[in-house]
């Protein structure tokens, strides 16, 4: 993963000048705090140091956003018995950037156990940013209640169980629900009525509109032996094959990972509370427990920057600490 | 006449003494088919243990997570439904009706388990 290659293009399948192996390479890279940039089709990767500012970067670019995921406010094993502080401490990181973000994005489980409260916490430390945050909910974020609640505080504006779509600078995004009515022995789920939107919303749009997908669970299949894959995830992307870029963001699994498919790029954000394990490297999902010092080194922020005219967008993951 | 009276008087106790005995003997098996099972099932490792279990009709099992993230115990017929469980929480539900039961954590849909009524 650390090891660097030449910046050449090996693989050309496309047609289009664009690497796929060789961006995949370096968006693996990004775990431990690479830019990958697109640019005129040739990939250019920035390698950071520790204490550089990933927004530097982000001063080309006509859009820059940060994805925060799995605050899980509540929680309060060993695993992380402050998670309150390492989500200010995010929310810190991301005060400090040079070029601050227009808006944020959280993928969800922003709750631990949906208590009113833990939402408060979460709302009450955002507002620092003085930034709007857009939310899509994680499945501890809709216990007991169906995800009443949940829609009551964030889902302003949005159909069924709390999918929408806006447009920021040309960007198309789109949240989506996948936590919703999950079958016994099955992975996240879209269902029929979210899936007939999402094919509507995108229908009219240009094929050279960048769209941004976010949802909890991964809509790429990661591991599903833990439950790490949405079942109908196939067909969403279906809807969305027509467009040259496509950046789904996803939460749920606490870790990053990365995937390249055609022009979908997939990206899935650390927690801001606790880490989980890689997939099969343990027996089950669950939090993950990490020497004390290195517990903020597994915890993160995504930065994401759109240029115009380029084909991806450039996802920077750093850690707090 | 007497010797009849006297036949029937014996013959009530000696009747009643056998009614005694028979029941005597029965009576432990009698004694634990009338008390209430109960059965624990834990919760940990985003798994339920055992994951499949077989039980009297009339038997309470009690669930117990163990883990240290919360879990739901919900029945994939819509039977039993247990509220979120944190760490240490139960929940409990008796069966009455023989048949069997499978379930699922409704927040982790890859954990599955089955109650099997007798």
């Amino acid at each position: 993963m650390t090891k660097k290659t030449k910046d050449e293009i090996l693989y050309d399948h496309n047609h289009d000048g664009i690497d796929r192996r060789g961006f995949l390479k370096c968006m693996a890279w990004a775990g431990t705090g690479t830019l990958c940039v697109m640019q005129g089709g040739v990939l250019k990767s920035f390698a950071l140091d520790r204490g550089s500012d990933p927004g530097a970067a982000a001063a080309n670019g006509e859009l820059s956003f940060v994805q925060i995921s799995d605050s899980h406010m509540g929680f309060n094993k060993p695993a992380n018995t402050d998670v309150l502080g390492t989500f200010q401490a995010a929310v810190d990181k991301i005060n400090g950037l040079s070029t601050p973000p227009e808006f944020l994005l959280h993928t969800g489980d922003i709750s631990h156990l949906s208590k009113p409260e833990e939402f408060d916490h979460v709302d009450q430390i955002l507002k620092s940013t003085g930034k709007q945050t857009f939310f899509v909910p994680g499945e501890h974020d809709v216990l007991n209640d169906d995800g009443q609640q949940f829609r009551e505080r964030y889902g302003k504006g949005s159909k069924g169980a709390g999918w929408y779509s806006f447009d920021q600078k040309g960007v198309h995004f789109v949240g989506l629900v996948n936590v919703m009515n999950l079958k016994a022995g099955g992975l996240g789920s879209l269902g029929h009525d979210q899936l007939e939107w999402l094919e509507d919303d995108v229908k009219h749009l240009k094929s050279s509109t960048p769209i941004v997908v976010f949802a909890h669970i991964p809509l790429w299949t990661v591991y599903p032996d833990w439950g790490w894959g949405t079942e109908d995830s196939a067909q969403a992307l279906a809807y969305l094959k027509k467009f040259g870029s496509v950046t789904v963001l996803n939460g749920h699994i606490h870790q990053i990972m990365q995937k390249v498919e055609g022009n979908v790029t997939f990206h899935t954000a650390a927690s801001t509370a606790f880490p989980q394990p890689e997939p099969g490297k343990a027996p089950s999902p669950g939090p993950m427990t990490v020497p004390a010092d290195q517990l903020r080194s597994y915890l993160g922020i995504t930065n994401v920057n759109y240029v115009q005219g380029q084909h991806a967008l450039a996802v920077v993951d750093s850690k707090l600490g | 006449m007497r010797i009849r009276v006297c036949i029937a008087r014996l013959a009530v106790p000696a009747v009643a003494a056998a009614i005694l005995l028979f029941a005597a003997g029965r009576g432990p098996v009698a004694s634990a088919q009338q008390a209430p099972a109960s059965m624990e099932v834990k919760i940990d490792n985003f798994s339920f243990g055992p994951a499949a279990i077989t039980v009297a009709a009339g038997t309470t099992v009690t669930w117990t997570n163990r883990d240290d993230i919360p879990h739901t115990v919900v029945s994939d017929d819509k039977v039993f439904k247990s509220k979120v469980l944190d760490t240490d929480e139960k929940f409990s539900y008796t069966f009455i009706k023989p048949g069997t039961y499978p379930y699922f954590c409704s927040v982790h849909p890859k954990m599955t388990g089955k109650v099997i009524v007798q």
